[in-house]
């Protein structure tokens, strides 16, 4: 390995960090959108792993896996959104603290 | 030099029964919009074809009678069509054609005649099923996400109304947060080991060097993630707080469908990555897998707490959901069970014979639901139980065997499900959990028979609707229900042969 070379640990350590950081977005955050926002954090995070081992280990895996993660991605957040829009139309509000329709 | 591979080479007549549904389900996105909007019957009946189709293969497989395709793997190792996918299908096909039965007049009634419900319900079974045949992780995660998007999409089916809105909602942040964990798992999972196929993971977790501490390090951790996130689908304690506000909130058609669907799901994806993926994944030389102890402390969570909670509950849509976190806890027990590789097999077959077993009772339960159910969701709450039994004698026997059936009452499925289960987890030397699934069993006979002592003591009204297609679901599924209870080798029959262990 060249000595210019950012070493694989510092990779995964920064997508761990990404994936904390995600994690309490989504636990901490009220926002229907931010709380989304956080989750697409964490398979970034994911992302940054798959590639980082994908170089380690001098395989295609990893990139394959990054560009499904990607594609399923956006199709979640089609109707991610579309669902936060039908609930803003009914509710005037995003914010989950406003769903409490459910109680036991 | 790139080939382009033939059709043979990728085997994919050893895929026939998914492929066939996923290209039905495509096919009929499409002719839905040839359908006009007042009979939209035609698509359901079309729905039902396919899933019959793709059912009829399924099981021509799984009883050995025709081979499709040449060998085991299809697509390059991606999709493994081996008997227990063969199980896993036919399990998903009859809760699909079940789900088709009880969601046709139902939708009618309530305003979502619809055809996107169907063809949504096909695709979620495709990703059931190809959930159960994953070779690959990346199969294991695109395959997660087809089964639950459209199980978002159809939670929120009711639009505007704000139940199912909000329900939609909840189901799908958590969802996707369970999917980034399960993906993040994955990710670790292919760090540790260099591959993303499942052989060639078990290959290298065999060679795995003992004293390899940051490899163990990583595939520890990604077997964890992975755990949480597919703990989020089968709704296991503590990943289980969507369930009861999901369920009471989505439309009741969809729930009898996804109850089911989306546990058997996770249970087949779980049990790839565990089971076959790493079985041989040993920390300090033990005698079973690293992944089984925190399986079975979830699954001792899992049935205590769904059990407990059940029992304060007043809906009954709410009640069946921690009666389904319940389940999850007991199926669980048997993927622990798989964590000692002598048992690996028995503990398998146990999982899928429960699931099979949960697949007509769950589904039959909530059918009786959707019966007593009035046009606007009203009517779900444990006091429409009273009187059932003198205004609808058959509906009322039906939901009988059903609770019986949940409680493990023997001559009814469920019984054989948790017989199988409980003996595993004694062959595998978890006995404490045996006995804590023994206990949280007979704690639950007090909500379920309560249930029975409303409907056949108590006065009321007994206001219930069972038109023709849904009565046909409830029969299939008592039916369905007593005879597996009373013939329990037709299910261990089915599920003889069946092994998740790579060979050689």
């Amino acid at each position: 390995m060249e000595a210019s070379e950012v070493s694989i640990e510092l990779y995964v350590l920064l997508s761990a960090i990404l994936f904390i950081m995600g994690t309490m977005g989504v636990l901490l955050r009220r926002n229907a959108i931010l709380i989304f926002m956080s989750v697409e954090l964490m398979l970034n995070a994911a992302n940054l792993a798959l590639a980082a081992f994908a170089r380690q280990w001098g395989n295609g895996d990893g990139h394959v896996m990054v560009f499904f993660v990607m594609t399923v991605a956006a199709a979640e957040v089609a109707v991610g959104l579309a669902l936060i829009v039908a609930i803003f139309r009914t509710k005037k509000s995003i914010d989950i603290d406003d769903l409490h329709l459910f109680r036991g | 030099m790139f080939q382009v591979p033939s059709l043979s080479d990728l085997n994919v007549a050893a895929a026939l029964p998914a492929v066939v549904l996923a290209l039905g389900a495509c096919v009929f996105l499409v002719v839905d919009l040839f359908v006009p909007r007042e009979r939209k019957h035609i698509t359901a009946w079309l729905t039902a074809g396919g899933l019959s189709v793709s059912l009829v293969l399924a099981l021509l497989s799984l009883t050995d009678v025709v081979t499709f395709g040449d060998g085991e793997e299809a697509f390059f190792g991606m999709y493994i069509a081996d008997q227990f996918t063969d199980m896993v299908n036919v399990i998903v096909l009859v809760t699909s054609l079940l789900g088709v039965m009880v969601a046709y007049n139902y939708l009618d009634r309530t305003n979502m005649q619809r055809g996107e419900y169907y063809y949504l319900l096909l695709f979620t079974t495709a990703g059931v099923m190809f959930m159960g045949a994953a070779g690959d992780l990346v199969v294991v995660f695109v395959a997660l996400e087809l089964l639950s998007i459209p199980l978002y999409i159809l939670t929120g089916f009711r639009r505007p109304q704000e139940q199912s809105e909000e329900s939609a909602m909840k189901y799908f942040l958590l969802g996707a947060f369970s999917s980034a964990f399960l993906v993040y798992g994955l990710a670790l999972v292919y760090g540790a080991t260099g591959t993303s196929n499942l052989r060639e993971i078990w290959q290298a977790v065999d060679s795995m060097v003992a004293g390899d501490t940051s490899a163990q390090f990583l595939l520890l951790t990604g077997a964890g993630l992975s755990l949480v996130g597919l703990g989020f689908k089968v709704a296991a304690v503590p990943f289980h707080m969507w369930t009861p506000d999901v369920y009471q909130g989505a439309p009741t058609s969809v729930v009898a469908y996804m109850s089911v669907a989306a546990k058997v799901g996770g249970f087949a994806a779980l049990l790839r990555v565990l089971v076959a993926g790493m079985p041989n994944f040993m920390l300090d030389n033990g005698t079973s897998a690293a992944w089984m102890d925190v399986t079975w402390l979830l699954a001792a969570a899992t049935m205590i707490v769904g059990n407990f909670i059940a029992i304060v509950q007043s809906d009954l849509k709410r009640l069946l959901a921690y009666s389904s976190i319940a389940h999850a806890g007991y199926i669980l027990i048997g993927v622990a069970a798989a964590g000692v590789p002598r048992v690996a097999d028995e503990a398998t077959q146990a999982v899928l014979i429960y699931l099979m077993a949960y697949a007509f009772t769950n589904v039959g339960a909530f059918s009786v639901i959707i019966a007593v159910e009035r046009d606007d969701a009203s009517n779900t709450g444990l006091s429409s139980m009273r009187g059932l039994a003198r205004t609808q004698p058959l509906l009322a026997a039906a939901m009988a065997v059903f609770m019986l059936s949940l409680t493990g009452i023997p001559l009814t499925a469920g019984f054989v499900g948790k017989w199988f289960v409980f003996k595993a987890a004694i062959a595998a030397d978890l006995i404490p959990v045996a006995v804590i699934g023994v206990l949280t069993s007979v704690l639950s006979a007090y909500y379920y028979l309560r249930i029975v002592w409303m409907m056949y003591f108590e006065d009321g009204d007994g206001e219930a609707a069972t038109p023709r297609p849904l009565a046909w679901a409830i029969g299939i599924s008592a039916i369905g229900t007593l005879v597996f209870g009373f013939l329990p080798y037709l299910l261990s029959d089915m599920a003889r042969e069946i092994t998740l262990a790579f060979g050689g």
